[in-house]
């Protein structure tokens, strides 16, 4: 992003005509990667010069999900697990609508993981930030599916023994058409990722890997947000188009990031299909 | 036409425009006719991966202006539960309808039953209140389909369609009235300043006005506890202005949201009090009470909830006793015990109707009734 | 002698600056900025705000380049980059 583009004279942040400024300051811990995530987003937004009265965030439960709080567009806070299926009625009921879901990755991939798969495989025109910080954080620091094998967590003190899923892999095989990776460090190139899964028609997904500094890294004996940050500088290797077998992520070991799914699927026929309606390629 | 049949055309008929749902017998048939004439209406029609996404896709359509409903039985219901709560904290209008079946757990998938009354009033956690109707011919299928939906848009909230395997599946003749003669009722919109709104402004009479999204109000909600603004926020008397609101949108309004039929219950000395498809075999047996002579009177619950506590407490008072026959263990039962506060006796009925209709039943409970009570 | 030779379109380049404005009482103190600026503009100050927390502070504003990289990863919207003009390119500057 050319920021030289966007520089003009403020009385504040950039990002301030898209916050809900009466409930600021947020409650996301120091060092959290989510703030960094919601100015990513609202910086594409801006680069996008979508309708904001159309455009809407649907958030589950959890630190990320109260991104739908501080978002001033039309947004709902539902429950866990199930932004997509309410994201799935308003896209349907209001095609017209640009319905992003931005929820983390317990919400959308633990208690969400059926709606997640139906999703994409009827290759809805959702664009899906999940922010994965490898916990549930909002609840105390539990493991989550994402959660690498023998990392810390409040429910697994002995170290995780779970293998955890690997996001882009599921995303990709229940049929997404926009898969990609980022760190919340990555953060221009997350920004453009934003911006190519909400012009791509179709399921898009993007994940961002997130410092969490009060469970997962300080669990884990990994420092703080700032910390989690420098590791990510220096292990994480961007392989766009790498294939998604390959993305697990091992605890404290190489994160892959970039892009590794931009293709076509034939997409939910129009929003009632009917004997009327066109298919789609 | 069958119930079901009535139950969808019910629902286009008063302008439903999105119906989410997963398949579960016995209710498949009120998928099978909506899938087949929702185009003609400009609806939307989806089949959801479970219930628990049907639900969610409903709550999301009625935000953006459809009136929009699904369709379940017992244990699609029980999936549920959490997006009822949601639907009630959001204040959404919605229509749900369970048709019933012997449970618990799977149970018997095509037979009827009446065992999810409690839990339309009491499945989800925490303190709401609903309004839940009770249908007992195709005709009343498709005409409290409307009135259903009719409810959820005046009160901004669910509303629950409780009917059962023998009304979904039986076919009557019935009449669809000219389109002219249906009334409908939308939602309460907003018309001041986009800036301004608030999602829950609970007023006098605790119905806050509502848009649709993608209007540029720009507006928050949340299922937690939240202010007139929809923010949430975390203290007692938020709960308590938040709670208390919800329960009066419907509380305040009971009287005018109960319906029920009475026949002859003024100077009953035994009133039969049944609803849904119970009540057909319930006014036979008061008929053949009747007949033999004896002072009884029918009260049928066209809304079981909220329940008529007003009106079931003051035939408690002119009335020796009460049978009520359920096509369960006793739920509703319970209720008119409640109401009737010892004034008069209660008596439950376990009505089954594939021996004789039950009526034999029913009729040997008011015979046992007036043995019983101090009748005459 | 200077191993860097001077680029001929050197007048050419223009560098952006940039003013760095800061709301202290945002600040959480999660040290991304000062850590990712690329020119070391910013350092950790010995003030606490209202919350305990210590915000940046500016020790060398003339080398703002207007990156903003501080503005996009601060995660509660602390600090930001107002544009001020171009000065002319200078090896080493």
């Amino acid at each position: 992003m050319n920021t030289l583009e966007s520089m003009t004279k403020q009385d504040g942040h950039p990002i301030e005509p898209l916050l809900r400024m009466d409930r600021i300051p947020h409650i996301w811990c120091p060092g959290c990667g989510i703030g960094t995530t919601l100015n990513a987003f609202v910086a594409a937004v801006n680069k996008l010069d979508v309708d904001r009265d159309k455009l809407c965030v649907v958030s589950g439960i959890g630190c990320t999900g109260r991104v739908a709080g501080y978002i001033k567009l039309d947004s709902f806070h539902v429950l866990h697990g199930r932004a997509i299926p309410f994201a799935t009625g308003i896209k349907l009921s209001h095609p017209e609508l640009n319905v992003v879901v931005f929820s983390g990755d317990g919400d959308l991939v633990s208690i969400g993981g059926n709606h997640f798969l139906h999703a994409a495989r009827r290759n809805i025109n959702l664009t899906v930030i999940l922010v994965n910080n490898f916990i549930y954080a909002m609840t105390g620091g539990q493991v989550a599916p994402t959660t690498p094998v023998t990392a810390y967590t409040t429910t697994s003190p002995f170290g995780n023994f779970e293998p955890p899923s690997n996001i882009p892999q599921l995303a990709e095989a229940a049929g997404a058409v926009y898969v990609a990776r980022w760190t919340a460090l990555h953060i221009r190139r997350l920004t453009k990722s934003i911006v190519e899964a909400f012009r791509k028609p179709g399921f898009a997904v993007v994940e961002v890997v997130s410092p969490c500094s009060m469970y997962y890294s300080r669990l884990n004996r990994m420092g703080e947000g700032i910390d989690m940050m420098k590791f990510y500088h220096k292990n994480s290797v961007i392989k766009h188009g790498e294939p998604t077998e390959n993305l697990d992520i091992k605890f404290q070991k190489q994160i892959i990031v970039g892009k590794f799914v931009d293709r076509e699927r034939p997409a939910i026929l129009g929003s009632s299909g009917g004997p009327d309606a066109e298919a789609e390629p | 036409m069958s119930g079901s049949e009535a139950c969808a055309e019910g629902a286009l008929s008063a302008g439903c425009g999105f119906l989410a749902a997963y398949p579960l017998v016995p209710a498949l048939e009120i998928l099978k006719r909506f899938a087949a004439r929702f185009h003609d209406f400009g609806a939307v029609y989806i089949q959801m991966e479970d219930e628990i996404a049907a639900l969610a896709a409903v709550l999301g359509a009625a935000w953006t202006g459809r009136k929009a409903m699904t369709v379940t039985s017992g244990p699609g219901f029980s999936l549920m539960m959490e997006h009822v709560g949601l639907g009630v904290m959001l204040e959404t209008p919605c229509v749900i309808v369970d048709v019933q079946r012997w449970g618990p757990s799977e149970g018997i998938p095509n037979k009827p039953g009446q065992g999810d009354m409690m839990q339309a009033r009491w499945g989800s956690h925490g303190d709401y209140e609903i309004i839940a109707l009770a249908p007992n011919s195709p005709q009343e299928m498709f005409d409290l389909t409307v009135k259903a939906f009719n409810l959820s848009e005046e009160y901004r909230t669910p509303v629950m369609i409780m009917t059962d395997e023998s009304v979904a599946h039986m076919k009557e003749k019935m009449t669809i009235p000219p389109t002219a003669d249906i009334k409908l009722k939308r939602r309460k919109y907003y018309q001041g300043p986009k800036n301004k709104y608030l999602p829950f402004n609970w007023g006098k009479d605790f119905v806050p006005e509502m848009v649709d999204v993608g209007q540029g109000y720009k507006f928050h909600v949340t299922g937690l506890t939240h202010n007139q603004k929809g923010y949430p926020v975390i203290n007692a008397e938020t709960q308590e202005l938040n709670v208390h609101s919800i329960l009066n949108k419907i509380r305040l309004h009971s009287d005018r949201i109960a319906e029920f039929d009475e026949k002859d219950t003024q100077d009953a000395d035994v009133v039969v009090v049944s609803y849904g498809i119970t009540s057909r075999d319930a006014a036979k047996a008061v008929e053949k009470a009747k007949a033999q002579g004896k002072r009884v009177g029918t009260f049928r619950l066209i809304t079981v909830w909220p329940f008529p506590e007003k009106r079931i407490a003051e035939l408690a008072k002119t009335a020796k006793a009460f049978v009520v026959p359920e096509m369960n263990y006793g739920q509703i039962f319970y209720e008119i015990e409640r109401c009737a506060r010892g004034k008069a006796d209660t008596h439950f009925v376990f009505h089954e109707r594939s021996r004789d209709n039950g009526v034999a039943r029913i009729l040997e409970a008011i015979d046992r009734a007036f043995k019983e009570s101090r009748a005459s | 002698m200077s191993l860097v030779r001077t680029p001929y379109d050197i007048k050419k380049i223009k560098v952006p600056r940039g003013e760095v404005h800061i709301v202290k009482e945002r600040c959480k103190g999660c040290g991304f900025c000062i850590e990712y600026c690329p020119n070391g503009v910013l350092a950790l100050s010995d003030e606490y705000n209202e919350k305990g927390y210590h915000p940046p502070k500016v020790v060398s504003p003339e080398k703002c380049l207007s990156c903003a990289l501080c503005e996009v990863l601060c995660p509660d919207f602390a600090i930001w980059i107002t544009l001020q003009g171009e000065v002319e390119a200078k090896i080493g500057g």
